[in-house]
Parts: structure tokens; C-alpha cells; sequence
């Protein structure tokens, strides 16, 4: 008995010890990226990251003035150390390795710092990185120094409202047709019924690029281009088939005798869809919602084309950070800040409402 | 349903009474949808040309779409139910699916169409490509597709992604279901595997671009590679390694879903069954090849098929990276870049109508799948 208590403990071990490696790896990467985010941006390309843990690192415990008949070619000794002034700038590592002189600032005005190994963290955090991504036109920070210089914001907040207002209309709308039509197919007869839902099947894997061009024509003759409305009536075209595919599955399954009750009471069609169908498919309206709200949210391609490059304004976040990475992807402050403030809505709907999106996982998706 | 509306509101009426009634009906008929019209109108416009506070216009755009719909709905009902009965019951299914038909006709069935016609036709669409003696006349953007270099580069790269992504992903997912499925915290690791599903894929560019960044300072690869005395190296621009590093990406967004699906399906095989094998003497191996996997077989079938899919339009996930650069390109890249950068109609539509046949088998067993239902 003894040994099968040990063999269940060690077995246990190994699978939580498994998943715990599995778990680290996959939660590093956005931990770097919220830690980061709130890192000064010249700490940032400097030291890692991972200097906010504890770590042995070299910290300035003294300052001394530098010698004052100092010339660059020659030598010096300071403190029993003999280098020279370009060899002091590398950073001169004293013989037991314990101490570091690094000469900061040039020739004639800088100062040497004397440096010991310890053990440390790097605990400097900072709400400028965020200041100056969610700013308008001008954003003041402070710098190291103290002084004040003036750089240009990002104007997240801006596409922070641009993405919701083409996420909401464009995850209710297609919902709202897709729950009228999946009523019709399940409880309406008419002529061509079956051959137009047969249509909505097929039509569940086709890939939506098959549609940018021609729609993107339609579009520039309507004069639509770069409007919300083109935004949403797209992303409803894309979401609907999945919406009505699934949303029929949900509302064909529900029993027949509330329907037929409600019928012989002298309800219409649309007022048993208002008051009793929809209100009985919340779970699974919800999962979709959030399914249709996280893919909107997080689209880059159908924004990109249909709101367009030329008119920043109307730009969603995805947007915004795409344009980061290509002209200034080497600042690291702003892109791991915004890239931040666009994942943070998807991960409270995630996180709070996991469960009904995993049923809506569950409920079969392939998205075209 | 029919038969009971038949019976209901059999009213008998004098013909005056029809006659003052149904001009006022008409009378009606006509202004609500003209109201309801120069209402949705105004807020188009304003929505256009306003310069108000941007909140005030995001509020403005979120109730005007969404209300909007809503009134259509409801204002085509309403018109419909003023019609006499027949009529009525003839109409309304068509307020109920015309709508989504409409849509559906419009944004995907016609397109498929229009760009199987456009891939035939030249740069602008204007007339069939390679009539002017430049190449074979109607085939030639084909032609072009399968034989240019560029392409054959993302085609390769793409099976890259299908096979390695997609095989990785499903095998992660699985792993992490049968473990899970065997610890007592079992919902904290699926969450935090789950997670990455909730960022956009411009959002993991950003994030894995930090990883693989060649400053050791910033990237923590070059980091740890660094501790055992490697020089830093470009992950994403060095060949052709660096297109494993973009399909880590994917993965790392991917397993998540996979993980739910297989272990959903885990749930479902039944305990006796896991039971009577380990009184046979099966051990944990064997139990999963031989029972857990063809027992799961449909739901990694499903799931293999998704990720397929995902895999074969990649575009976002590249176009932040390298940008399809440093031999990364695939196909969702190059259409992008073709259709609405070279503005190439004619070679963009040929690209999509590639994917488009991709996906063929999978819309044929979906619809043998929805055929075998004896329901519909």
C-alpha cells in the first residue's frame, strides 16, 4: 500500500512539474512584455527584463572625480587600477573581480563610477511609456537628468475608441441577422430553404480573401471606403456564416411544445423570437458574441483594407502598432506599451467570461 | 407552424371599413420607411463629416449601427404584419433569412465568383490577361503563380507552416489535455495555455518580436544563448530557421485551442472503459494509443482541419515580423501585396482563388456531414 502512495505522489509530481514547464514557457513572453511596458525607455535596451528579478550585477556604490591632468593616450592609476581613459570608458574590472571603475561622461567633465558585484534588482517603474502611447499630439517626459523634453504621443486612445466602435456594431449586427435567420431555418417553411442553408454550410470555410477585391471595388464606387459602416458590414459578411451555422444548431434544438404553446396563444413569428427565442439562446448568443468580439477586436487585414492607411484618425489599434513596428521598431517603450493597452480588453473578456467561450469553441468552428 | 396561423384573425370586414382602413395603412406604409430612412441617413452623414469629441462619435456610431439594424428589423416587420394575411405569411420568412441571404450573397457567394473572373483578366481587370500576345491568353496569371520564385517561396513556406505548425500545435494541445486532465489544478494550466487565444496576432508579433530581438539586453533568446557563450543572432532574419520562429508564434497561439477541443473530448471517454484496460494489464502508453486516440479520433480530425486552415491564410503574424521578407513570405502576404499594393487585380484574385481550392475538400465534407443529418 506504502508504495503505491509514493508512486501516486511521484506521478503526480511529474505531471504538475510537466505542466508547470509548459505553463512558464507559454506565460514568459507576455510577462516580458507587461514588464517591460513599464520599464524607462532607455532601461529597457540597457538591461533585461529579467533584471527585475533578483541577480548578481554590477551596482555604482561610489563616485570619484576623475584626475584633473588627464590625457587620452596615457595611463593613470586610480585607486591602485592603471588603464587608460579609453580602456576606463569599457569599464576596468579590478584583479579579484569584487569592483568596477567605469569612467561616464567625456574626457574633461565625467566621473568615475566604482562598482561592486552584488546582489540586486532592477526596480525602476514608470507610467510614461503609457503617458506617451495614450497622448494626443504632444507628450512632455521627464528625463534622467531631470530635464524635459517634448516628444510626439501615439494617440492610442483614439484607436482605443476606433476599435471599439468597429468591434461592437460589427459583433451585435451579424448576431442579431444571423439569430433572425437561424429562427427562419428552424421553425419557418419556405420555398428554397434547404438550398439556401446548404449555401451557409458551404460557405463556412471559404476564405475571405476571396471576397477583399471584389468587395473593395463595390466599395470605392459606393463610396464606402474607409467608413465604420464598410468595417462592420464586412466583418458581418465574414462572421455570419459560422453565427448562423451555429446559432441554428442552438435554436433548432429547442424544445417544439414551447413554440407550439406560444402559436395557439396567437403570437406571431417575430414576437416568439423577441420574447422567447432570444432570450432562451443567451448561452449561446453569448458564445459567439465574444468569439465574433475577440476575432474583430484582434482583425488587422479586414481594417487594414477597408478603413485604409491614408486617414490615421479612423486607425484600430491592430493599425497602429503594425505602422510601430515598421517605422520605429526599435521603441520598445511605446510598442510593448500599446501592444499591452490592445491586449488588455480581449484578456478581461477572456478572462472573465472563458466559459462561454469554450462552449462556443466546443459548438464547432471553422472560420473562413 | 403554418396551420395554427391559419387558424387566427379571420375577420370579416364591410368594404368601406377595408377601404379607409387600407388607405391609411398605405399612408402609413409609405412615411415610416421614408422616416426611418432619412433617420439612418442622418446618422450616415453625420457620422462622415462630424468633428465632434471622438468618444462622442464612437457612442453616436455603436448606438446608430447597432440601433439601426435593429429598426430595419422591426420596420420591415412591422409593414409586413400590415399586409393582408396571406401575404404576410408568404413574406415573412424572407424578413427572417433575406437579410443574412443578402449578406451572404453579396459579401462571399458573388465575390467567389467575380474573382474566379478577375484572375482571368489583367492588371485592372480591364480585359483577359495575355491577350496581346504577352503569355497564354486566360491561364497566364495561373501560369505566373505556379512559376514565379517569390511564389514558390510561400508555397514552400506555407507547407512549412501546415505540416510543423499544425502538427506541433495538435500534439501540445494534446499533451497538455491528457496532463491536465490528471492534476488537481487542471483549470489554471488550461487557462494560462488558453490565453494567448485572446491576442491578436499583430499583439504576438510584438511580443515574440521582443523574444527573438537581437539586442541581448531586450531578447531574451539571444539572452539565454548568451549564458552558454553564443554569439546574438538575428532569429528572424537568418535562413531558413527563421521560419520556425515565426510558426512558434502560431503554436504558441494555437495549442490553446487544440487543448480545449482534445480535452473536451478526453472527458467523453468513459471511465469504464480506462478501467477494464488497466485490470488487462495495459499500461498508461498503450492506454492512450490504444484507446484514448482512436476513442478522440473525430475531434483531432476537427481540429487538425481548423488549424490547416489557419495556417494556410497566416498573414498577420508574418506581416509584423519580417513583413514576408528574408525568405518568410507566404500566401496571405503575397496577396496582400499584390492586390492592394501592386494593385494587381488580376494576379491578387488568382492567389485567392489558390486558397479558395485549398479549402475545397474541407467545404465538401462539411456538406457531407450536414447531408448525413436527417433533421434539416
Amino acid at each position: 500500500m506504502e508504495s503505491l502512495k509514493v508512486r501516486r505522489l511521484l506521478s503526480s509530481i511529474a505531471v504538475n512539474g510537466a505542466l508547470f514547464l509548459i505553463c512558464f514557457i507559454w506565460t514568459i513572453p507576455t510577462l516580458a512584455l507587461l514588464i517591460s511596458s513599464f520599464r524607462p525607455r532607455d532601461d529597457i535596451k540597457s538591461s533585461g527584463w529579467w533584471t527585475v528579478l533578483p541577480h548578481r550585477g554590477w551596482q555604482t556604490t561610489e563616485e570619484l572625480p576623475i584626475p584633473e591632468d588627464m590625457t587620452r593616450d596615457e595611463p593613470i592609476t586610480i585607486e591602485g587600477i592603471t588603464a587608460t581613459y579609453d580602456e576606463f570608458r569599457e569599464g576596468v574590472v579590478s584583479e579579484d573581480r569584487q569592483t568596477q571603475f567605469l569612467w561616464v561622461g567625456n574626457l574633461r567633465s565625467g566621473r568615475i563610477e566604482v562598482r561592486e558585484r552584488k546582489w540586486g534588482v532592477n526596480w525602476d517603474f514608470t507610467f510614461e511609456n503609457y503617458g506617451q502611447v495614450l497622448a494626443g499630439k504632444t507628450y512632455e517626459i521627464t528625463n534622467a537628468d531631470g530635464s524635459v523634453s517634448i516628444v510626439q504621443g501615439d494617440n492610442f486612445t483614439g484607436a482605443f475608441l476606433n476599435t471599439f466602435t468597429v468591434a461592437i456594431p460589427a459583433t451585435v449586427i451579424p448576431i442579431l441577422i444571423a439569430a433572425f435567420a437561424a429562427y427562419g431555418f428552424a421553425w419557418m417553411r419556405f420555398p428554397l430553404r434547404k438550398v439556401m442553408f446548404i449555401g451557409v454550410v458551404a460557405l463556412l470555410v471559404v476564405p475571405l480573401q476571396i471576397a477583399l477585391i471584389p468587395i473593395m471595388r463595390d466599395y470605392v464606387s459606393l463610396d464606402l471606403n474607409g467608413t465604420f459602416l464598410a468595417v462592420w458590414l464586412a466583418h458581418t459578411g465574414f462572421g455570419l456564416p459560422l453565427a448562423t451555422y451555429l446559432l441554428y444548431n442552438y435554436i433548432s434544438g429547442l424544445p417544439r411544445d414551447i413554440l407550439e404553446s406560444a402559436f395557439i396563444d396567437g403570437a406571431s413569428h417575430f414576437t416568439i423570437f423577441l420574447r422567447l427565442i432570444l432570450p432562451l439562446s443567451v448561452p449561446a448568443l453569448a458564445s459567439f458574441a465574444i468569439f465574433q468580439f475577440l476575432w474583430v477586436w484582434n482583425d488587422y487585414l479586414v481594417a487594414l483594407i477597408f478603413l485604409g492607411v491614408t486617414n490615421s484618425d479612423i486607425q484600430v489599434m491592430t493599425m497602429r502598432i503594425q505602422e510601430m513596428t515598421g517605422s520605429r521598431g526599435q521603441d520598445f517603450h511605446a510598442l510593448t506599451a500599446g501592444a499591452f493597452v490592445s491586449i488588455l480588453v480581449p484578456m478581461i473578456v477572456f478572462f472573465s467570461l472563458q466559459r462561454f467561450f469554450v462552449r462556443g469553441l466546443l459548438a464547432g468552428s471553422v472560420k473562413g | 407552424m403554418a396551420q395554427y396561423a391559419d387558424a387566427e384573425n379571420q375577420r370579416v370586414r364591410t368594404i368601406g371599413d377595408f377601404l379607409v382602413s387600407s388607405f391609411g395603412r398605405i399612408l402609413i406604409a409609405l412615411i415610416v420607411p421614408a422616416v426611418t430612412f432619412v433617420v439612418l441617413w442622418q446618422g450616415f452623414i453625420f457620422l462622415r463629416d462630424s468633428n465632434a469629441p471622438q468618444l462622442v462619435i464612437t457612442l453616436i456610431a455603436i448606438v446608430w449601427g447597432v440601433g439601426g439594424v435593429a429598426m430595419l428589423f422591426f420596420v420591415s416587420n412591422w409593414l409586413i404584419e400590415q399586409l393582408p394575411q396571406r401575404w404576410m405569411r408568404y413574406l415573412q420568412p424572407f424578413l427572417f433569412v433575406g437579410p443574412a441571404i443578402a449578406i451572404l450573397t453579396w459579401y462571399l457567394a458573388i465575390p467567389t465568383l467575380r474573382t474566379f473572373w478577375l484572375s482571368l483578366r489583367n492588371t485592372n481587370g480591364s480585359q483577359f490577361v495575355g491577350l496581346n500576345g504577352q503569355g497564354v491568353p486566360f491561364i497566364q496569371n495561373y501560369i505566373e503563380v505556379f512559376t514565379q520564385r517569390i511564389m514558390l517561396e510561400a508555397f514552400r513556406n506555407n507547407l512549412l507552416w501546415m505540416v510543423l505548425g499544425t502538427s506541433l500545435t495538435v500534439i501540445l494541445g494534446l499533451l497538455v489535455a491528457v496532463l491536465a486532465d490528471r492534476s488537481k489544478a487542471e483549470s489554471i494550466w488550461k487557462s494560462l495555455i488558453f490565453l494567448p487565444m485572446a491576442i491578436s496576432f499583430v499583439g504576438a508579433g510584438v511580443i515574440w518580436g521582443m523574444v527573438y530581438e537581437y539586442n541581448p539586453n531586450v531578447g531574451l533568446l539571444n539572452a539565454i544563448t548568451g549564458i552558454f557563450g553564443a554569439e546574438p543572432q538575428a532569429w528572424l532574419i537568418n535562413q531558413p530557421w527563421n521560419n520556425f520562429f515565426l510558426i512558434v508564434t502560431v503554436i504558441w497561439l494555437q495549442s490553446g485551442y487544440a487543448m480545449v477541443l482534445l480535452s473536451a473530448a478526453l472527458k467523453g471517454v468513459p471511465g469504464e472503459l480506462l478501467e477494464a484496460a488497466r485490470v488487462d494489464g495495459a499500461n498508461e502508453i498503450q492506454i492512450f494509443f490504444k484507446i484514448l486516440i482512436p476513442y478522440i479520433q473525430g475531434t483531432i480530425i476537427t481540429v487538425t482541419t481548423t488549424v490547416v486552415i489557419f495556417t494556410l491564410k497566416v498573414f498577420d503574424a508574418v506581416i509584423v515580423m519580417t513583413g514576408g521578407q528574408y525568405g518568410t513570405e507566404v500566401i496571405g502576404v503575397r496577396f496582400y501585396r499584390e492586390s492592394f499594393i501592386n494593385r494587381n487585380s488580376g494576379y491578387g484574385s488568382t492567389i485567392a482563388i489558390i486558397l479558395l481550392i485549398a479549402v475545397i475538400p474541407v467545404m465538401i465534407y462539411n456538406l457531407k456531414q450536414f447531408g448525413e443529418r436527417e433533421v434539416f
